[in-house]
């Protein structure tokens, strides 16, 4: 165990799964990220093509290059990055092509800041990218070499993001297992795409699609989807005989049997939460691993004997509410009655998230245990001095 | 696959094949053929969003016998560059070269950045922007290589209007300016300095570029059997000079023996019959004149005086 840097980290499972290209585009907090991996490079331990481009679109426009003439690529981004690289998100996954990147998190300009939330993956939802939520800096590594075992496997074929919290988790240093090269090959084989550009079978890719044809192509990427739900499983398995590390499949519970107030949520806000509910005999966490897919049957089974769920996160759709909360209820919806849910909107743009804040969620919780339903959903920490 | 001869009696393979969508007469149809022509099948194609994708690759169609692939409208110097370094990185750089075929708008507007970026890094790709002077696939609007007096549907000739007014961009010299070692300018009016021009920008290491004039009938608004007469009109009179820059060098001029008067190119085309009809119709084809004789200043393109 050696105690790093989270972005470290980042860039060692990077390296470990032999990339072919790597591009990316500085933003804070992903820059460390790639510093290391151009590092890696420059000092002759990871060999690869490191292509620093004009923008992020161009990133992952490269990535794409990359991927569809059957290399492994790479890329990482946050935010405003994030935002710039939309439309090529939509054109990889509809291409099938399974680049991995890591999506650093932070909320998006206006007005601007440089801290954690996650507005920006979670408008990133509907892409059709596998995203995967991490809790700490050991899962964010591990997770980034189970993302390729996932997007390239023959039965999925979308490109993957893992999800890590900007600053909270690239910035900070902890006690870390990094991986060896040789466990990570013996993992993870070579990237071994059935379709490529190549001269030898000369085939054209991003072809237009009519509307007699679309519909097919999205709801390819649908059952692709449906597949990963089995293969994110499977790979949690397998990298756990292998690593003898796991973070759950599709999702993780804590304290979850008898609780009667669970807690929903994703990312590393789950830390403090642990320490909150360690206290606390009647509540339980359940923490989304797997945002897309969406844990619909292991949401329902897990929440089944719960009495208040509140599902906390750091986004929200204006003019309605937290992403998530819309999730977690229309999963339920039909099939679990008798649940309150409430919705807890928080530490948007960095705000800090002290215990308090976990505890007062509790509070409400109980509240409507005893006393029935009255708001729905709420932000919680907002400084009504500024407002 | 259509296997036929050209001049100089090679057999050579038709790698951009008929039933594409192209209108009748389309230069830049016509161009992409003769390009595979001279690039041979070890080339991997990279085209962004416009006519010339979406005329040739309607799902499960597709007019490419070369592997090709179509991204966004304006990454394909991106795409081409991700193509190259995985080529690299898997070993198999000698597989093929890189090819990206881009309009103009995709070149000189939205993809700028990006086809800078690509030249800047130094990427072994040749980029051909076929230039049909506006945003043609979605309905003639115009770009910044909208020549002046010309009428598209977003700088329309109008009771107060002439149309385009601003200058086109010098590609070629954006193209130099990043140290490009071949750059080059062609027109589908003269197909076998075209395919020359092609075969040398491959085989050149490193990034090369050719601005490629290939008129649109339709957008244009000439007959369909005049596309080449045309083209080379636009050469004959000055307004697209033929040359080569090879490491920052002006060579090869394309000398004409008697330059055309302006008027010659300009009358073949609707898009300018506004300046043969509105009043001051004169003054613009006058500066337009100008930009015809500053071009033979510049390259020396008369061969007399
Ligand atoms: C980001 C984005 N903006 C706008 C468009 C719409 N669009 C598609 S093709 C095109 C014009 C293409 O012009 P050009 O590159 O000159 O090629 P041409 O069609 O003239 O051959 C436009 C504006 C798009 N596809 N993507
Ligand atoms: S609109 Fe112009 S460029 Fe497009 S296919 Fe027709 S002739 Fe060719
Ligand atoms: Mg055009």
């Amino acid at each position: 165990m050696e105690v790093v840097e989270g972005s470290y980290a980042v860039a060692h499972a990077v390296k470990c799964c032999r990339p072919h290209v790597i591009s990316a585009y500085p933003i804070t907090p992903q820059t460390h990220i790639v510093e290391n991996l151009a590092q890696f490079v420059a000092d002759g331990e990871l060999e690869c093509e490191f292509v620093p481009v004009d923008s992020e679109h161009s990133a992952m426009s490269v990535a794409l290059g990359a991927s569809a003439v059957g290399a492994r690529a790479y890329s990482a981004s946050t935010s405003q990055g994030l935002a710039l690289m939309w439309e090529v998100l939509y054109n990889v996954s509809g291409m099938r092509l399974p680049v991995v990147m890591t999506a650093v998190n932070r909320a998006l300009s206006a007005p601007l800041s440089i801290w954690n939330d996650q507005q920006d993956t979670v408008g990133a939802r509907d892409s059709g990218w596998i995203q995967i939520y991490v809790e700490d800096i050991q899962e964010a590594h591990d997770a980034l070499i189970q993302a390729y075992r996932i997007a390239e496997s023959r039965e999925v074929m979308l490109p993957a993001m893992i999800c890590m919290d900007g600053f909270i988790l690239t910035h900070t240093y902890e006690p870390v297992v990094l991986a060896e090269q040789e466990e990570t090959d013996d993992f993870l084989p070579p990237y071994d795409p059935e379709y490529y550009l190549t001269v030898e079978r000369p085939l054209s890719f991003g072809c237009f699609a009519e509307p007699d044809k679309f519909m097919e192509f999205r709801y390819m990427q649908h059952e692709a989807m449906e597949r990963a739900r089995f293969k994110i499983k499977e790979v949690a398995d397998e990298f756990e005989r292998a690593f003898g590390r796991y973070y759950g499949d599709l999702i993780q519970g804590y304290n979850l049997d008898g609780a009667q107030i669970v807690l929903v949520t994703f990312g590393s806000i789950i830390g403090t939460m642990k320490e909150i509910v360690k206290h606390e005999k009647d509540v339980g966490i359940l923490k989304i691993r797997s945002y897309r897919p969406f844990p619909v049957k292991e949401v329902r089974e897990a929440l089944k004997d719960a009495r208040v769920v509140a599902v906390v996160e750091k986004d929200f759709s204006a003019g309605f509410e937290g992403a998530l909360f819309s999730d977690v209820k229309a999963a339920l919806y039909n099939h679990v009655s008798d649940l309150k849910l409430l919705g807890f909107v928080l530490g948007l743009g960095g705000r800090d998230i002290p215990p308090e804040d976990i505890s007062k969620i509790i509070e409400r919780s109980r509240v409507v245990m005893d006393q029935g339903l009255k708001e729905e959903w709420e932000f919680i920490g907002l400084r009504g001095e500024i407002l | 696959m259509g296997v036929y001869r050209f001049e100089g009696g090679d057999t050579v393979k038709n790698l951009f094949v008929s039933g594409h969508r192209a209108c009748a007469g389309c230069g830049m149809a016509i161009a992409v053929k003769l390009i595979l022509e001279a690039a041979g099948e070890d080339v991997i194609v990279v085209s962004p969003t416009g006519c010339l994708e979406i005329v040739s690759s309607p799902y499960p169609e597709t007019s490419w016998r070369v592997p090709w692939i179509h991204s966004l409208f304006e990454n394909a110097a991106s795409v081409a560059s991700g193509i190259e370094a995985g080529l690299k990185a898997l070993g198999r750089k000698h597989e093929a070269k890189v090819l990206a075929i881009a309009g103009d708008g995709a070149t000189a507007d939205i993809g700028m950045g990006p086809l800078s970026g690509m030249f800047e890094r130094g990427h072994d790709i040749t980029y051909i922007c076929y230039d049909n002077e506006a945003y043609m696939n979605t309905g003639v609007q115009r770009s910044s290589m909208t020549p002046p007096g010309a009428s598209a549907t977003t700088s329309p000739a109008g009771k107060v209007s002439f149309g385009e007014i601003h200058p086109k961009k010098d590609l070629a010299s954006i193209a130099v300016a990043h140290g490009v070692g071949y750059v080059a300018t062609a027109s589908v009016g003269y197909g076998l300095d075209l395919m020359r021009k092609v075969r040398r920008a491959i085989d050149h290491d490193g990034p090369s570029f050719i601005h490629l004039h290939t008129s649109c009938c339709t957008g244009w608004r000439h007959p369909s059997s005049k596309t080449i007469e045309i083209s080379r009109l636009a050469v004959l009179t000055g307004l697209w000079p033929l040359y080569e820059v090879v490491d920052g060098e002006i060579t090869d001029v394309k000398r004409l023996p008697k330059r055309l008067p302006v008027e010659d190119y300009l009358k073949t085309q609707g898009r300018f019959s506004h300046l043969f009809r509105m009043e001051g119709g004169e003054e613009i084809i006058r500066r337009i004149q100008a930009i015809a004789d500053a071009n033979a200043e510049r390259f020396g393109l008369d061969l007399e005086g």
